[in-house]
């Protein structure tokens, strides 16, 4: 009787691996498994045979060895006598730098693009095409290479600011040079440093001046401190709102707190602007933003920036004419219309797509090289591969640093999506 | 060869799978081509002309190499490699020969694992500037703006000398030296370094050449010369010695007009006859036909005639022969006797 | 009412007036004008700094296209010429360069004599695209698009033609064997002898195969080299196919990060990320110098075939993303009906979600392989001639040394004229899919 009440396990055969859709799953994870596992060995297997018949070795330790060549932009201290690590630092931050600078400048052009390009002005239109589908339709490269000689060839040489017969002549009242070496703006720098750095006259006869990592660290301290401060103002203003009915007006409070703080320490530290002087071949002082730099940038910003403008334009189109007309109707203003109804779901829509388009932007920064321009590829992934024959161990490190940067801001924009998400069933 | 023919079955990419082994003179002759990298073109050394033919001072290095094996100078497949892919296309056994005026340095030679066979141009590191500029040496150029060409010596050549003689400078890194002319002429660098020969040769193409003059400093040795994987001494002779006979031919006054004349018969000269072939059996020793060196000097004539049809004094480069005059003439060009 | 109305007012016209013409500020060009540029003062000024743009772009590049001289043997030539004609410093371009030298930035130093075979090849290829792009054709026409791919690769690279046949006819087999063993061993074993058997077939078979009847019976076209290709038609190729070859990666790839299957779904996003994370000049690199790191010791691949190899893999990746993209536009019901329906998940795919998906994501295809065509520039820092390759090549002969913006300017129009057209393409597709759905 037992038996019919207690029917007996099935046995486990073989072929259920195969046709029970239960076990079926493990089986085929098991064996994508073992075949990538044995990929992967394969190719690790190969490396080290390859090395050893080359009778080369895997170690970074060139990463400490003098660099010897010589890097134009440096954002922290370096000469030739450091170390090729330093290099492949100094190479990161220019190009941390000219995607930042990038991306900033190409969602400007970008949203301005795209707008324009919606309006019903029938020459601003067509501009507006022909600069978007002229950037999409040709190859960076072409457009990076182009610029930089656009600029080389347009801009007057130093030497023409030169001598009683100059043909140029600084603009801004001296402050700014525009040559085709790049552009030279004043710097900022302090007599009463806190930095340790020692003071050096710009100019014979003028004040010692100096400046340091100490001195921006503690403006930047004190403009966080002062913005915290407008937050409890702003803070306190919201509670007498909805207490009282009535919103104190702050703006003088907040404005002050910006500045005056600021301002003080900028006194004590002895705040000086410091101008570039044509000096022998070139501008001296100042902040000597290069060519190549200039150059990269631009054709960045603007290649990108096409792409951001169609982006924008569907973004605006993608929001339905009901939505305008409701908020209308509820009565409205057209400027609290595009702040509170169009532009929170534009902006769905436009963000995504527009990360990636940064993401793009900070990949195609690694074309420096058509330019000259010293970012992490020309450094570590150029010269210094080139000079010491470590192309296994450059490379690697090369693809880790694009990698992680893709993915922090790929991180960022997951994090926004999942944010902004539709809420729905 | 089964396998080679798999995969030019997968890709019907023509060529694929060759074996790196260690004899490549048996690859090269199963090929029935050299691979031999150049360039991607620099004026008067490589580049390939209206039909595609490569043609210049390297290009004829490469060519003599393939007539001496094959007796037939077009047995070359032209393989442009750029100042950082040279390195990684000879180690990896894409190309056979490099001969893309590379300099001879230590590290090259050892640490990186290659051969350097010979020298067929000796160069230095100079300085192009302005004439306007009024500068009379490389120690006036304190605080000016240096073109270079990236992933060469010539970088390291320059932080050196700025450095030793305790002078600051501004480097623009640029790719190719069409590029760097270009930036040098709008001004956007005040001086142009590169290897004498490299400044002379784009000074020659100027519109006004007359308006730019070469400093008196060579900063560096530049040996430039043809290399080979280490490893494989054999064919690594057999570029050496092709060099060598090219040389030898003009100390001996073989040309390539004289050359099928000399060899028909023995000669007086026994010297002659050895690299001819007409007597003894120097071929045979590294494994090429006896009349490898006369295939080598007919295919673009012995190493006089190369310089002056490619870079010489009646070509728009106009180089003079200098160091690498014959060193009966003062120069350094010498080769090793034939015997 | 309104009859009373008109006789009693005497006033009330009853005769139509002609008809005047409207204002002039109304009509033509002038209320044109007032509406699409003046509308407004910013409006005004929009336009005013607009046509500036305009008018500066023209003054100062007009003249020296029009002074354009287009019959010269080289550069010295001619600016003699420009000397002779207009005066020294007068800007005139010289596209001499271009009369002497197109064919090279079009194709490369692929022998002149048989420039028919790359546009015959890519004659074929479009020949081969029509019956998937265009449903009605007749479905004849797929064999054509199924032998497009090997007819292409023979044009180009020429040689025998037993090879290209011999490797067919690894399809057949793979065909037969499935169709043949899968009633004698079960559909599982079916598949895997025809996946391993045209393996095996091309392995060991294919080359002797194609050798020996080439022996017997000579038949084929002039070979030719990898390195003979460049200029456009290098980008094309690279471009055309990588994104052939990366299609059926891109499909596996973005079935497998929908999957359920842990191990497979990771994998499939670790691939993807790391491809999209680095630069494709950084993989263009690694090709050139690191594949022989990771092949097995002596192996040495045509560098053209590493940049294939290399770019069909970045493409892969890209591709993934955007059928990824197909798959998750198609409704929750497709999936569910597939499986009330019993199909399994293969048959689910191949039979309902997969054509839908891929329609869907024709015109995501079409930009992403305008990117690649794009992107094929980057070669240039390998040492492949491309377009801008021989571009610097040209101006390294003793001739053209100094000539500048005349072969950017060309190659800038060609690249605009192939990427536009593509782009118009694929926003008609888009706009054609869009009504088909509705």
């Amino acid at each position: 009787m037992s038996t019919l009440t207690d029917p007996p396990k099935p046995a486990f055969r073989l072929s259920q691996l195969i046709y029970d859709t239960r076990y079926r799953s493990i089986t085929i994870q098991v064996v994508a498994l073992i075949l990538i596992l044995a990929a992967l060995y394969w190719l690790v297997n190969n490396t080290l045979d390859n090395l050893a018949r080359l009778g080369k070795d895997f170690n970074y330790g060139f990463l400490s060895n003098p660099a010897g060549y010589d890097i134009n932009q440096r954002l922290i201290e370096y000469n030739n006598q450091m170390s090729h690590g330093r290099a492949a630092l100094v190479g990161i931050l220019n190009t941390l730098l000219v995607a930042f600078l990038g991306c900033v400048t190409a969602t400007v052009l970008g949203v301005i693009a795209g707008v324009l390009r919606l309006s019903k002005n029938w020459v601003v239109n067509k501009l507006m095409a022909v600069y978007v589908e002229g950037f999409r339709n040709v190859p960076l490269l072409l457009w990076i290479i182009l610029i930089f000689a656009i600029m080389t060839e347009s801009m007057p040489q130093p030497r023409e600011f030169r001598g009683e017969e100059a043909t140029q002549s600084m603009l801004l009242g001296d402050n700014v040079a525009i040559t085709n070496r790049g552009i030279w703006i004043p710097r900022l720098a302090f007599t009463n440093s806190i930095s340790g750095n020692e003071a050096v006259a710009p100019v014979e006869d003028a004040v010692p001046v100096a400046s340091g990592a100490a001195d921006w660290l503690l403006i930047l301290g004190v403009l966080a401190a002062s913005l915290i401060a407008i937050r409890f103002v702003r803070r306190r203003a919201d509670r007498i709102q909805e207490a009282t009915g009535d919103r104190p007006k702050t703006w003088y409070i907040q404005l002050g707190l910006l500045i005056v703080p600021v301002g003080i320490v900028f006194v004590i530290l002895g705040l000086t602007i410091v101008s570039p002087y044509l000096r022998g071949f070139n501008f001296a002082e100042g902040i000597h933003l290069r060519n190549s730099l200039i150059a990269l940038w631009i054709a960045l910003s603007l290649y990108t920036g096409a792409f951001i403008a169609e982006i924008v334009r569907a973004g605006i189109l993608a929001v339905s004419k009901g939505q305008t007309e409701a908020a209308f109707a509820l009565g409205l203003q057209p400027a609290r219309t595009m702040n509170l109804v169009v532009l929170p779901q534009a902006m769905r829509v436009i963000i995504p797509p527009l990360i990636s388009q940064f993401l793009n932007l900070t990949k195609n920064s690694s074309l420096a090289i058509a330019v000259g321009y010293m970012d992490v590829r020309a450094t570590l992934g150029g010269i210094t591969i080139n000079q010491t024959g470590r192309e296994l161990e450059g490379m690697l490190l090369l693809g880790a640093f694009y990698l992680t940067l893709s993915l922090i801001i790929s991180g960022a924009m997951n994090f926004y999506n999942t944010r902004t998400q539709l809420k729905e069933r | 060869m089964k396998r080679t023919v798999l995969f030019g079955a997968l890709t019907i990419a023509g060529l694929a799978a060759s074996a790196a082994s260690a004899a490549t003179l048996d690859d090269v002759k199963a090929r029935g081509t050299l691979n031999c990298g150049v360039t991607t073109g620099l004026v008067g050394f490589a580049a390939p002309d209206a039909n595609g033919v490569w043609t210049g001072f390297d290009v004829g290095v490469c060519r003599a190499v393939a007539a001496a094996i094959f007796g037939d100078p077009t047995a070359v497949e032209f393989v442009p490699t750029t100042g950082q892919t040279r390195f990684t296309a000879l180690a990896s056994g894409e190309i056979d020969l490099l001969a893309r005026n590379t300099t001879w340095t230590f590290s090259r030679d050892t640490d990186l694992k290659f051969e350097f066979v010979g020298v067929n141009y000796y160069d230095g590191q100079g300085f192009m500037v302005p004439k306007a500029l009024g500068v009379s040496s490389a120690k006036d150029l304190d605080g000016a703006t240096v073109c270079i060409q990236t992933g060469t010596t010539t970088e390291l050549n320059l932080a050196d000398f700025f450095r030793t003689n305790n002078i600051s400078y501004e480097p623009v890194p640029i790719e190719t030296n069409a590029e760097a002319q270009q930036q040098y002429l709008a001004g956007a660098c005040d001086v142009y370094t590169t290897d004498a020969s490299g400044l002379a040769s784009t000074r020659a193409t100027f519109e006004a050449p007359d308006e730019h003059v070469l400093l008196p400093e060579i900063i560096s040795k530049e040996p430039l010369g043809p290399l080979v994987r280490h490893g494989d001494s054999d064919w690594g002779d057999i570029a050496r010695w092709t060099l060598n006979a090219l040389i030898s031919a003009e100390e001996l006054g073989v040309t390539s007009a004289n050359v099928e004349e000399l060899s028909a018969a023995a000669t007086d000269n026994p010297e002659v006859n050895r690299l001819l072939g007409t007597e003894g059996e120097l071929g045979a020793m590294i494994g090429l036909e006896a009349d490898w060196a006369k295939n080598a000097i007919m295919a673009g004539g012995n190493y006089g005639e190369l310089f002056e049809k490619n870079i010489g004094e009646n070509t728009p480069i106009g180089l003079a022969r200098g160091l690498n005059a014959m060193w009966t003439e003062g120069g350094l060009i010498y080769s090793p006797p034939f015997r | 009412m309104s009859d009373t109305h008109a006789h009693s007012a005497s006033y009330v016209r009853d005769k139509m007036l002609p008809e005047q013409a409207p204002p002039v500020t109304q009509v033509g060009a002038i209320k044109w004008l007032r509406e699409n540029l003046f509308a407004g003062p910013l409006n005004s000024i929009l336009t005013l700094i607009s046509i500036y743009i305009v008018y500066w772009v023209v003054i100062h590049i007009g003249p020296w296209i029009m002074n354009g001289i287009w019959e010269a043997d080289n550069l010295n030539g001619c600016r003699a010429i420009r000397n002779e004609i207009y005066g020294e410093g007068v800007p005139a371009a010289c596209f001499a360069v271009l009369t002497d030298r197109w064919h090279q930035l079009v194709f490369g130093y692929y022998p002149s004599a048989l420039y028919w075979r790359p546009i015959l090849a890519l004659l074929l290829f479009g020949g081969g695209l029509a019956p998937i792009l265009f449903p009605n054709l007749p479905r004849r026409l797929y064999i054509l698009s199924a032998s497009a791919p090997l007819l292409c690769i023979w044009l180009l690279w020429g040689g025998s033609i037993w090879m290209p046949i011999s490797v067919a006819v690894g399809f057949f087999v793979g065909y037969a064997a499935f169709k043949y063993l899968t009633p004698v061993v079960g559909s599982l074993g079916g598949t895997i002898a025809a996946v391993l058997l045209p393996i095996l077939y091309w392995l060991l078979l294919a080359g002797p195969l194609a050798g020996g009847l080439q022996d017997v019976l000579p038949l084929g076209i002039q070979a030719v080299q990898s390195r003979a290709f460049g200029g456009f038609l290098l980008a094309l190729v690279i471009g055309l196919a990588a994104i052939v070859l990366s299609l059926p990666l891109g499909i596996l790839l973005a079935l497998g990060r929908q999957s359920d299957l842990f191990i497979i779904k990771t994998s499939c996003v670790i691939f993807i990320e790391v491809i999209r994370g680095v630069p494709l000049i950084v993989w263009l690199l690694t090709a050139q110098t690191l594949l022989n790191y990771f092949l097995p010791p002596g192996t040495n691949f045509d560098l053209m075939l590493r940049v294939i190899i290399m770019v069909t893999l970045f493409a892969s990746a890209y591709i993934a993303e955007v059928i990824r993209g197909g798959l998750a536009a198609l409704p929750k019901g497709q999936y569910e009906a597939a499986d009330a329906l019993g199909l399994d998940y293969w048959k689910a795919m191949q039979l309902i979600i997969l054509p839908q998906a891929l329609k869907i994501s024709i015109p995501g295809i079409v930009n992403t392989f305008i990117g690649l065509f794009k992107d094929t520039t980057l070669v240039l820092f390998i040492g492949l001639l491309d377009s801008l390759g021989v571009a610097n090549a040209i101006r390294s002969t003793t001739d053209w040394n100094g000539i500048y913006w005349e072969l950017f300017l060309f190659i800038g129009v060609m690249f605009f004229i192939s990427c536009f057209s593509m782009g118009r393409y694929s926003l008609y597709l888009e706009k054609k899919l869009q009504r088909e759905h509705r």
